[in-house]
């Protein structure tokens, strides 16, 4: 039986509450998924045509910079229970800099679609057809609210190298960074998911 | 175990870093933040049952009051404000947090700054929730559901009122993590799983409601936010959008949310009823599953409230069968408190006659619950006042009524003081009155076809309307003595005992108020 001591940290309790936590945004993409489903089923021809405006390569360069990043905050977990702190800390401004580089290249894809008059409510747009305005209305959506959780990953992770400078995080005490990586995979999962979803269905 | 002033000192004078009103809003005491949560809760109760008055006042003389933009408005506040400020959070942000911790004999929860970062949310999004009544453009008037398409369209604050919907529901998410974490992690030596009070039980099927359901919510109020904000149509037929899929959605979360307000309130009466019958609780483990049960099923029956809305017949089929199954665990429970109460020896305190009205009201909700579960009554009733005297029922009689047991309950325990009975009993005699008549003429007014959300009405209703609105004043009344009683007792009433009830849980292990770190040395349970 656990007992909660005074000072005394919670590692698993830490790590219950994180993944309590993707619980829940599993759900709130879940949503977001569920639209996608209904309306791809009711308008497949226009999703897939659509999908076809997509720009294959640069989706495809971002899968990379994801996925690769994930493995960088994993080696800078792995370092930091090691010890190794200064690679933890170049290896977690690594992942920084992938996750910029990944909305970077999101900024390009969107302003490139919004300078052809393709966004929510725009005149082009609304005179597409059903199934066109759903299919880029959903991409916006999904992709922003994705971008947004990027955003707050690269935030929270900064604050990581910030406790492995000051000493906050340490190999004995490491379950902030070790949650911060959960989050983050996470955020790369569903990505894998809005990849084919958009531009593979073609 | 018995008070004595001088050998410690309550949660309300143990020192911190800040002074004043910063030493509630700072601190991660799990007590100050369920007492602070349960001022504001019982504020915007205050402010729902006058908007409530009014809906009632202005229903027996349409037009000479109030306006019929002002009528939508009012209605649609009233739902809000009691929905999502109060009876939501309701239970276990109040008497959830003060006595979570407490009955499983740890100092806190797993954690206390997620805790106080949950209160401040709330408080901000009951900020905006408060800001969408005053601000340009108007309060809502869309009801508390916010159907699409009219709330993508409408002109008055929705989009703010929304946004603070959305708020509230992250910190309803939040205190679920930290009480499915606490109550797997905290639990004192020898507390295992079925040595839990029922009222952790019912915490913890609550915990997992809210993690499951209330990010869905979010995600469709953000979907109405982008429809206003940028234009976004998933809800808008003009743009291929499917409005029924808002209800969907929408209904995903809001019924089970129903849970989220009486599984809790199951939980207090769980622990009331064998305290005042002098009996264990008969069928512990029943009623533990019982409420796993409610919150499982009830994730799957969202599709009863959307009948009328256009869904095959194989679905509502399907919907009402399981909306039947969801029945059964409310049965279990309401069988095993009778079987308690069945060759106890009831002692008459106020907390058990509130309990007993629990469930005698609690059943009426639940049995026209079934009535409108069934299809072919509800294709009749669905969209009349039957259903707002039935969810009446069950939130005010059932989850409202609830939280009056628990506050005559722990009243001791959170303020250390006592407070006289009787005028609580002629308050709750009053209550009682006002309560059937002002929600049992709904369900005879509905059976006769009278919609809801109408302003006006032809004059053969008018009669059960003057009852119903003579009832909501006699309700007032009852709940002005049960509130003036326990204010009054805040300040004069006589000290209170560690154990004024004779009960049995840990709380009452412990002085009245508690101390700050709630136990000397950590309790060990043995059988």
């Amino acid at each position: 039986m656990i007992v909660q001591a005074a000072g005394r940290r919670d590692r698993i309790g830490a790590k219950y509450g994180m993944w309590l936590f993707l619980f829940t945004e599993i759900l709130f993409f879940g949503g977001m998924f569920l639209l996608y489903s209904v309306y791809r089923s009711e308008y497949p021809v226009e999703f897939h045509a659509s999908a076809a405006e997509e720009n294959l390569l640069l989706g495809s360069i971002n899968t990379a910079v994801l996925l690769t990043s994930s493995l960088f905050i994993a080696v800078a977990i792995s370092a930091v229970k090691k010890g190794s702190y200064r690679l933890s800390i170049i290896f977690q401004v690594a992942t920084i800099l992938m996750g910029l580089a990944f909305l970077g290249i999101k900024s390009v894809e969107w302003s490139e679609k919004i300078t052809r008059g393709i966004y929510p409510n725009s005149p082009v747009l609304d005179k597409m057809k059903m199934g066109d305005i759903l299919f880029f209305g959903l991409y916006y959506v999904m992709t922003g609210i994705h971008g947004i959780h990027v955003f707050i990953g690269i935030c929270v992770i900064s604050s990581m190298v910030y406790f492995t400078l000051t000493g906050n995080i340490t190999k004995e005490n490491f379950s902030k960074i070790e949650n911060t990586g959960l989050y983050w995979h996470f955020v790369d999962i569903v990505w894998i998911y809005l990849f084919p979803l958009f531009y593979l269905i073609t | 175990m018995e008070n004595t002033a001088s050998e410690y000192e309550s949660f309300y004078h143990g020192k911190g870093k800040y002074k004043g009103i910063l030493s509630w809003l700072m601190s991660t005491d799990h007590k100050r933040i369920g007492i602070q949560y349960l001022v504001a809760l019982l504020t915007f109760f205050s402010v729902g049952v006058l908007l409530g008055l009014l809906i009632r006042l202005s229903l027996i003389a349409p037009g000479k009051f109030i306006g019929q933009e002002t009528y939508n408005r009012v209605f649609s506040v009233h739902g809000i404000i009691m929905i999502f400020l109060f009876i939501i959070p309701g239970v276990p942000v109040a008497f959830g947090n003060f006595f979570l911790p407490i009955l499983i004999g740890a100092r806190d929860v797993a954690f206390p700054r997620l805790n106080r970062f949950t209160w401040w949310i709330y408080l901000a999004g009951a900020t905006l929730v408060v800001f969408s009544l005053f601000a340009a453009g108007g309060a809502p008037d869309t009801g508390w559901t916010f159907y699409a398409p009219y709330s993508i369209r409408a002109k008055a604050n929705i989009t703010l009122a929304v946004t603070g919907v959305f708020v509230l529901g992250f910190s309803s998410i939040l205190t679920g993590i930290n009480f499915v974490t606490t109550i797997h992690r905290l639990r004192a030596p020898g507390m295992t799983w079925f040595k839990l009070p029922l009222f952790v039980w019912t915490l913890y099927a609550t915990g997992w409601v809210q993690l499951l359901a209330t990010p869905v919510l979010a995600i469709t109020l953000v979907f109405i936010i982008l429809g206003r904000v940028f234009g976004v149509g998933f809800f808008d037929p003009s743009k291929g959008g499917d409005p029924i899929l808002y209800e969907h959605l929408f209904w995903t979360y809001s019924h089970p949310a129903v849970y989220i307000m009486v599984l809790p309130a199951m939980g207090i009466i769980s622990e009331v009823i064998p305290v005042f019958a002098r009996k264990k609780i008969f069928g512990y483990k029943a009623v533990a599953f019982s409420a796993i049960g409610i919150a499982s099923v009830g994730y799957f029956v969202w599709g009863h409230h959307m009948f009328t809305s256009g869904m095959s017949d194989t679905a509502r089929i399907i919907f009402s069968f399981i909306t039947f199954l969801v029945a059964v665990p409310s049965g279990i429970k309401i069988f095993n408190w009778v079987s308690t109460l069945y060759k106890g020896s009831i002692v008459g305190s106020a907390p058990i006659y509130f309990a007993l009205t629990f469930i005698f009201l609690f059943s009426i909700g639940g049995l026209t619950g079934l009535i409108i579960g069934s299809l072919e009554p509800n294709l009749q009733l669905h969209g009349t006042y039957f259903i707002v005297a039935h969810f009446h029922y069950v939130m005010f009689g059932g989850a409202g009524f609830a939280i009056l047991t628990a506050l005559h309950y722990w009243f001791p325990k959170m303020f250390g003081r006592m407070y006289p009975e009787r005028p609580a009993k002629i308050g709750w005699f009053i209550l009682f009155i006002g309560f059937n008549l002002l929600y049992f003429s709904m369900f005879i007014l509905g059976y006769e076809g009278m919609p809801r959300r109408y302003f006006d009405y032809p004059p053969r209703y008018f009669p059960l309307h003057l009852v119903s609105t003579i009832g909501s004043w006699i309700l007032a009344i009852g709940l002005a003595i049960i509130a003036g009683n326990l204010l009054r007792a805040l300040f004069k009433g006589p000290k209170a005992p560690a154990d004024p009830w004779g009960g049995r849980t840990l709380e009452w292990t412990i002085p009245s108020p508690p101390p700050t770190e709630n136990f000397a040395e950590t309790p060990v349970i043995r059988d």
